[in-house]
């Protein structure tokens, strides 16, 4: 279980709400509780008020970006659905498939708020004229399992879910999809064929699954944390959403921001849209006694490495996204001073060469290719060429150059971290140019 | 008549070691229902061979190709992409030691090593009395409590080397 370490008394509706009705305990907050709490009252409203075009316009005003780590606008997403009295109605998908490296937030918001996001779920497929919902939940999070079956079962009996949802004569449901790992099911056109039962390649887009995702349906992926802030904003509005975020951002809204690695004490926190990681830094209690900050990462295993200096930036999307690295999910990997750089860079490409589906060629062989020079300078045994080749990996591995975002991800904290300490890999080369790779490497018989 | 090619094939093989338990035949069909083509209960349907047998034995993937009416290469692709999905026996509990970004920072592979040394098998293998396999996972999403195991259920954060003889335990 993850912790938000805000107390009770700290956190209010109004400043926020993704986190207010949370309890100091952990326990989840239950279905009468949640109703008593302004809970469901979106939905309410949303029948009552809203057509999916006023709905969809609300969120798109309110610049929701896209939480799960691309920062792109939900409500536009939800503009671009194919949808209309003459579309067959399609499926509304929560990315709940958790799994970027340092990221923790949406395993608390499933666990002990389940209630929001299956609201943020029935909105969202009102705004895109959904007939059924699925999360799809990574099969580790067996915790989060339960709480949202749980949920679900008290929503539909209590009249949330199912056929004529409270008396308005539409039709909605949510079923649970469990996974059963590999990273890259996290990409939403991956995510949709696991859906199906099918390896998770990546597709080619377009089309996009907003015209044909899931079974060829119009199909909106969301984040968890993106679709627990959509009841918040029809409750209150686009204007209340931008005013969370103040001065600090352009980006509307809170963010639960987080810190892992040698912290004094690591955890999450909701806090504006904007916060700096100084602030966020602050809250964990600083570095662990006798360890100073180095490096940190702004949000994940897919992002790119960040300088202490860059720590007064506001942690959000376009902010951080003009230093070359990604907010990514905006939970803060911190690397301490004694850390070899070499060696969390092996570590970070291991795990996308592990996690690659093997769909295209760069990626595929690419990945593996680097953690083996990474390996080679992490010993001491690289030669002269291979921060070069490591560099041109980098760039051949980015965007535009493989079938998704998998081999783009893994090129970013690659190339920053060479950016930023070169002298650290330099180290690594101890040997002439020849002798470090002298073994042939099989290509097969003739 | 390559429907009846198809049973007798699909017949053969599974007659050879498995036949599927009737209550996860029906624990099938009721997750095939959730969805609009049974394919997509495939993932489902070898959790739940998985969970009975702690593994998917061979003569699973055709049985459970017949109970959906899909093809056994389609289960089979499947059954050998999914990293949670195994393919050969593993002990009573496995252990999936996190071995990403933030666990590495805080001393995984320690952590990993101890492990290692503890049970006195390899990542990947399983204890001689069945009892434990040591697989790595990708981040658990409890970074904050790292480094981060998972056995069966249970997750476990902060573990440090020392923990290890108390920790396992509670796992007979």
């Amino acid at each position: 279980m993850s912790r938000i370490l805000q107390s009770a008394s700290e956190r209010r509706a109004e400043t926020h709400p993704l986190t207010w009705r949370l309890h100091d305990d952990q326990s989840p907050v239950l279905l009468d509780e949640y109703r008593g709490t302004q809970g469901y009252d979106a939905v309410t409203k949303a029948l009552e008020q809203h057509t999916y075009e006023s709905l969809t316009e609300e969120v798109k005003t309110a610049n929701l970006r896209g939480r799960g780590g691309a920062g792109f606008s939900a409500g536009f997403k939800w503009s671009l659905t194919m949808k209309g009295e003459d579309v067959p109605r399609g499926y509304i998908v929560c990315n709940a498939d958790e799994m970027e490296p340092g990221t923790f937030k949406d395993r608390l918001l499933m666990e002990q708020q389940p209630h929001l996001l299956i609201e943020g779920m029935i909105l969202a497929g009102f705004a895109n004229r959904s007939k059924q919902g699925y999360i799809f939940l990574r099969g580790e999070y067996h915790r989060a399992a339960a709480s949202i079956q749980r949920a679900l079962a008290d929503a539909r009996a209590d009249g949330w879910l199912g056929s004529d949802v409270r008396g308005s004569g539409w039709d909605f449901d949510i079923a649970l999809h469990t996974g059963a790992g590999r990273y890259i099911c996290g990409e939403e056109t991956a995510l949709i064929n696991s859906l199906e039962g099918k390896r998770a390649n990546p597709r080619a887009k377009p089309p996009f699954p907003g015209q044909s995702g899931a079974w060829g349906l119009p199909t909106v992926v969301n984040n968890v944390e993106t679709l627990c802030n959509v009841p918040g904003i029809v409750n209150h509005g686009a204007d209340w959403f931008q005013a969370l975020s103040g001065d600090l951002s352009s980006d509307g809204g809170t963010k639960l921001y987080g810190v892992s690695g040698k912290v004094k004490t690591p955890g999450l926190w909701e806090l504006p849209m904007g916060t700096t990681g100084n602030r966020i830094l602050e809250l964990a209690g600083g570095m662990r006694d006798g360890l100073t900050l180095k490096s940190w990462l702004p949000g994940g295993g897919s992002t790119g490495f960040l300088l202490p200096e860059h720590l007064d930036l506001a942690l959000d999307f376009d902010t951080i996204g003009k230093t070359g690295s990604r907010m990514g999910t905006g939970l803060l990997t911190v690397v301490a001073d004694n850390q070899s750089m070499v060696s969390l860079t092996r570590n970070l490409e291991e795990f996308f060469a592990r996690e690659s589906c093997g769909w295209c060629t760069p990626c595929r062989d690419g990945l593996p290719w680097s953690v083996k020079l990474l390996r080679a300078l992490e010993a001491g045994e690289g030669e002269p060429g291979d921060i070069e080749l490591l560099e041109q990996m980098a760039r051949d591995l980015g965007p535009g150059k493989t079938f998704c975002a998998h081999a783009p991800g893994a090129a970013m904290p690659l190339a920053s971290a060479i950016h930023y300490f070169r002298d650290e890999f330099e180290r690594g080369i101890t040997r002439p140019k020849g002798e470090a790779h002298a073994d042939p490497i099989p290509v097969g018989s003739v | 008549m390559n429907q009846t090619t198809a049973n007798s094939t699909t017949a053969t093989i599974a007659s050879d070691a498995f036949s599927l338990d009737p209550v996860d035949r029906e624990a099938i069909l009721e997750e095939r229902a959730h969805y609009p083509y049974p394919q997509a209960a495939s993932i489902e349907a070898l959790k739940i061979v998985q969970k009975r047998h702690g593994y998917v034995p061979d003569g699973a993937i055709p049985a459970i190709a017949e109970t959906l009416g899909i093809r056994i290469a389609d289960v089979e692709g499947v059954a050998t992409f999914y990293s949670l999905i195994f393919r050969q026996p593993v002990g009573r509990h496995v252990i999936l030691i996190c071995d990403s970004s933030s666990c590495f920072l805080t001393d995984y592979e320690e952590l990993r090593d101890a492990f290692i040394a503890h049970l006195g098998i390899q990542m990947g293998q399983t204890t001689a009395d069945g009892r434990f396999t040591l697989l790595p996972v990708c981040c658990l999403g409890a970074c904050d409590r790292g480094p981060t195991i998972l056995i069966g259920e249970d997750l476990h954060g902060p573990v440090t080397p020392d923990e290890i003889p108390r920790l396992l335990e509670a796992y007979s």
